[in-house]
Parts: C-alpha cells; structure tokens; sequence
C-alpha cells in the first residue's frame, strides 16, 4: 500500500467504473431498444389507428386515427373469440405437460446401461423445428392412412380426420404442441431430480415414506426452482402457438383453430388485407395475457435478487 | 436418488423395466419414425395405397429429387447465412451486457436487467407490424442480414440473463484483484472474465444455433423469396407444392431436422446446461 497514491489517478479510476458498465451495455441495448423496446410501444399506438401497412408518395404515414375503434371492434369480432378461446384451451392443456415430463423424467431416473443415449432420445421432439413436428402430425393425422386415423377407426369402427373437424382440430394440434413441451419439461425435471438431496431421501425412508407419498412430501419440494421454470416455458409455449397451426391448418377449417397469434398475422399480413392497427390491437392483448406471466416471473426473480 | 434405483428391486422388476424402456421410447418417437420411414419409400407404394407394409425398396431417389428439383439445398444454405452471424452476435453482446450487469453495481442495474428478460417473454406479435415496416423501410427486407439483425437483438435479452448469472457465479475476487492491480476495466473483461466464459459461449452458441435454425415466424414475416429463405419457411411453402406427396415431405422434414440434431448430440452436454439453467438452486 503507497500512501502517496496522488488523487487525480484514483478519480480517474472511480470515473471509469461509472462509465464502463454503460459502455459494455451500450451495443446490446441499443439493438434491444431499436428492436424490441421501441416496437412495443409503436405497437400500442398502432393499435389505435386504422393503417393499410402503406405510405403515400412523399414517403408520410397514411392511417387515420380511430381511437379505441380496433378494441370496440374486436368485442364484437366472433373470429376473435374463438382465437381467444382457443388460447384458453391452449393455456389449459398445455399444463398437462407438466405433470407428463415429470412422470417421464422419474421413469428415466435410473442408471442403467444406455441410459443417457435414452434421455437424450427421449429429449428429441425438442430440438427439431415446430414446421417440422407440424408436418410429422399432419402425416399421423392423415384421413385414410394416417396412423391416429386408422386407429381411431379400429377402435371406433369410423375413422376421425381430426385436422378436418371442427369441434376436435384446436386438440389434435395441442396434442401436437405437447410433444416437444413434455420433452422439454422433462429435462428439467431430471435436472431437478439429479439435484435432489440424497439424505433427505434417506431420512425419509426411515420414517416410512416411499412412492407417491414420498414424491409428494419429500421431493417435490426440492424441485420447486423445475417446476417453476416449467411453468414459465410452458405458458409462454402455449401462448407463442403460431407454427402448428399455420403448418397444420392455416387457422382452419372455417377459422376454428385460429389462436391470437397467428389470427393477428392473418389480420395484418393474410389474405383479409393489411388491417395493420387491427392486426395491433391483437396483439395488444396478446401482450397483456402474456404479461400478467411476465409480471408474476420478475417478481420472483426481484424476490430472489433482493434476498440475497 | 428418486425413484428407488431399479438395481435394488426384484430381479421381475428389472426385466420389466429393461423391456419397458425400448417399447416406451418406440411409442414415444413413432410419430418420427413413420415420417423417416416414409421419406425412404418409393413414391409407387404410397401410390398403391402401401403406406406401413414392406416398402419395394429404399428409395433414396426421394433425396436425390428434393435436392435437385427444389431448392432445399439453397434454403438450409440461407438458414446458415441467418443463424451463424445471428449466433456470433447474440453471443457477443450478450458477454458485454452480462459483463456490465453481473460486475457493476450502478444504479438502474436491475431495472436494465429485468427489461432484458421481461423483453425476452413478449409475444412476436406486438413486434411484427413495427420491425417488419422498418425492415422494409431500411432495405433490408427479404435479406439474410435483415434478418439476423432482429434474431440478435431478440436473442440478446435471453443471453443476457445467461451471461450475467454465469458472471455473477464467478468469483468475485478476481475482478476485485485486477481492480487492486491497476488493470483497466476492459483488460479485465478481455484478459480475466472472457476466458472463463467458454462454457457458457458454448451453452449458448449451440441453443441459439437451434433457436433460430428452428424459427419460422420471424422467416415468414421478413423474407419472402427462394433468394433469403430459410429452410423452415421454404419447407413450409414447399409442402403447399407437394400435397400429399408424403414421401417428398417427409424427406424434407428429416434434411430440415438434422443440422440442429446434429448440433445436439455433439454438444449434448452444453445444450442442457443451458437450457435447464435456473432448474436447480
């Protein structure tokens, strides 16, 4: 220690460490802003506009304002109530790859040879890209040949082309929707499971405890930080449903599997013309279903930051 | 361990388990067995109505003709020009964000990384209409670069909060030791913090490469032509040309699948580390 250390250097020093953290954030934020931030907020005030996407000759933007026109539109859009309905139907079913990828994860929570070729298999549906799980349904889906086709006709005598009916359309592309999302929580849970503290596991033996109710009481608790992960991921999952539906039906048949997202794109950039504000004001409430989540994950996480 | 492992239980318990694992799996991955099956039959079986029987043969034709009667090779060309610059600049921003938000203790630090990762979570929608017009108006619609520019913005808020918490679990000392030294902060981001990075650099790189290889919705909205395409969405409007021409569609799929198939088992590991990030205390 110098204790000649002349100030200027010092301040210097101090002025770096207040500049440094904007400087390293400077390049990320400025995209994030450019590209998320400001797009958010463009958004919501489209919403209030009736704008064809258009800009007349001296390049000027042509919407006119409508005030809560899209919102008093949207009431009344029955398209927009099936959309949103569907979403429900989305939210809720989704849910059951919770308990599925947990059941799948203790099933594979073993050390057997070969073991984690089998997890890693087991985890494929995730990696592969949504068009082309959408496509592989399509093809198990297929009237005449598809495998749930012939099935549903040997158990049933007549076959379902669910992808075609109206009433069932909306659940054959959730079970779609499922298989990834089930392969996904799984992984977590087995994570989780890997993490679960072995003496609690033997304290708990010794008095007695074992299957379910040991799952219970003894190890879901300690696997709370998974499920609360799975949670999130599973919700947004189902909230983001945009691919299966556009591979597997195109909202349809008669727009009866149309969820927000991709009745949002149909309004905005389909074949119904370029209704951009009215495309917005979808997606407006998209954004605040979503963000009811979004709230409830960053006050856990303030929560957690501030505990420590 | 939960469940009880199976090497303590009844020698029939073990038997069942050994048989229930493969049959358990069949089941589970069939869907994408059928369609790998399917895209090797020869086109004249399906035509004869002979979907699951034996196949007349291995029909490798059907590969031979994606890739030289479609343009499959040039869209999984274009996914490559999207997703390595997008991987590239996702991972290095994110590494200067995290860096400032895991070492700094300024004010508005955790505001700047809640924002991140609240942006994270929005729904595309209320993006679309905003990014797609200033795509278009910058010049930069229906380009590989356009493109990428958004995926890396996007991806940044979910890198960050990766980058930041793998920061924040280094040892402190470190920085605080270079600090005592005299090392510029930038030295100290370069020299000490960067080398320690490589897990999470690679956790990252392999989960945005799968990210993007799989997105279609941004592949929709901001590039139309066989020119910028990728693969996602040119399958997508390839299988409008094809239907019902399974065995086609079905070889598509699988091309469509494999590089980021591929980019999971070569880095099994660092693919799970990153995505089951925050499952453990």
């Amino acid at each position: 220690m110098t204790a000649a250390s002349p100030t200027l250097p010092t301040q210097r020093i101090w002025n770096q460490r207040a500049i440094a953290p904007w400087l390293f954030l400077a390049p990320g934020l400025f995209m994030f802003t450019v590209y998320v931030l400001w797009p958010i907020i463009q958004s919501i005030t489209l919403s209030f506009y009736d704008w064809n996407g258009l800009y007349n000759k001296d390049g000027q933007f042509t919407g006119t304002f409508v005030g809560i026109g899209n919102y008093a539109e949207l009431v009344s859009d029955p398209a927009f109530e099936t959309s949103l309905w569907n979403n429900l139907k989305w939210l809720v079913l989704y849910m059951a790859a919770l308990p599925l990828g947990l059941f799948i994860a203790i099933f594979l929570n073993q050390t057997v040879t070969g073991i984690r070729l089998y997890k890693s298999l087991f985890f494929f549906p995730f990696v592969i890209s949504q068009v082309v799980v959408g496509l592989i349904f399509s093809w198990f889906y297929a009237p005449n040949f598809g495998l749930f086709y012939l099935l549903t006709e040997v158990i049933t005598g007549q076959g379902t082309a669910i992808l075609a009916d109206p009433d069932v359309v909306t659940y054959g592309i959730i079970a779609a929707g499922l298989w990834p999302q089930i392969a996904y929580v799984m992984i977590l849970y087995l994570t989780g499971l890997n993490n679960v503290a072995p003496d609690q596991i033997e304290a708990a033996k010794l008095d007695g405890a074992k299957g379910l109710k040991m799952l219970w009481h003894v190890v879901l608790p300690q696997l709370r930080p998974a499920t609360f992960i799975a949670v999130i991921v599973t919700v947004i999952g189902a909230l983001r449903s945009f691919d299966l539906v556009s591979i597997m039906t195109n909202g349809g048949p008669f727009g009866s599997s149309r969820v927000l997202s991709y009745y949002m794109f149909e309004m905005a950039l389909g074949e119904y013309g370029f209704r951009m504000g009215y495309g917005a004001a979808i997606a407006v409430v998209l954004f605040a279903i979503m963000m009811v989540f979004i709230s409830g994950f960053i006050w856990k996480m303030w929560r957690d930051e501030t505990e420590r | 361990m939960f469940p009880r492992p199976i090497q303590q239980s009844t020698p029939l318990a073990q038997w069942v388990y050994t048989i229930a694992l493969p049959v358990a799996l069949l089941i589970w991955l069939f869907p994408l067995l059928g369609v790998a099956l399917t895209s090797l039959r020869p086109a004249s079986d399906l035509a004869q109505g002979n979907y699951f029987g034996m196949p007349s043969g291995i029909a490798w034709e059907n590969y031979i003709f994606i890739f030289t009667q479609t343009p499959i090779g040039q869209y999984m060309m274009n996914s490559l020009w999207v997703t390595i610059p997008t991987v590239i600049g996702a991972v290095s921003l994110s590494l200067m964000t995290g860096f400032a938000l895991a070492v700094y203790g300024f004010r508005g630090n955790i505001l700047v990384f809640f924002m991140f990762v609240a942006g994270n979570f929005v729904p595309f929608q209320i993006l679309m209409v905003p990014v797609r017009d200033m795509t278009l108006n910058l010049g930069m619609y229906d380009t590989w670069y356009g493109l990428a520019l958004f995926h890396i913005a996007f991806q940044t808020g979910f890198c960050t909060l990766f980058m930041r918490n793998f920061i924040k679990a280094l040892p402190f000392e470190l920085v605080e030791a270079a600090r005592v030294e005299g090392v510029s902060e930038w030295r100290i981001f370069w020299f000490i913090v960067l080398p320690l990075m490589r897990p999470a650099i690679a956790a990252l790189s392999v989960l945005v490469f799968t990210f993007i290889w799989n997105d279609f919705f941004w592949a929709t909205v901001l590039t139309q032509g066989v020119d910028s395409q990728p693969v996602t969405a040119g399958l997508s409007s390839l299988n409008g040309q094809w239907i019902a021409q399974w065995h086609l569609v079905s070889a598509g799929s699988i091309l469509a699948a494999l590089p980021p198939v591929l980019m999971f088992f070569m880095m099994q590991k660092h693919f799970i580390a990153g995505l089951t990030l925050g499952a453990v205390k």
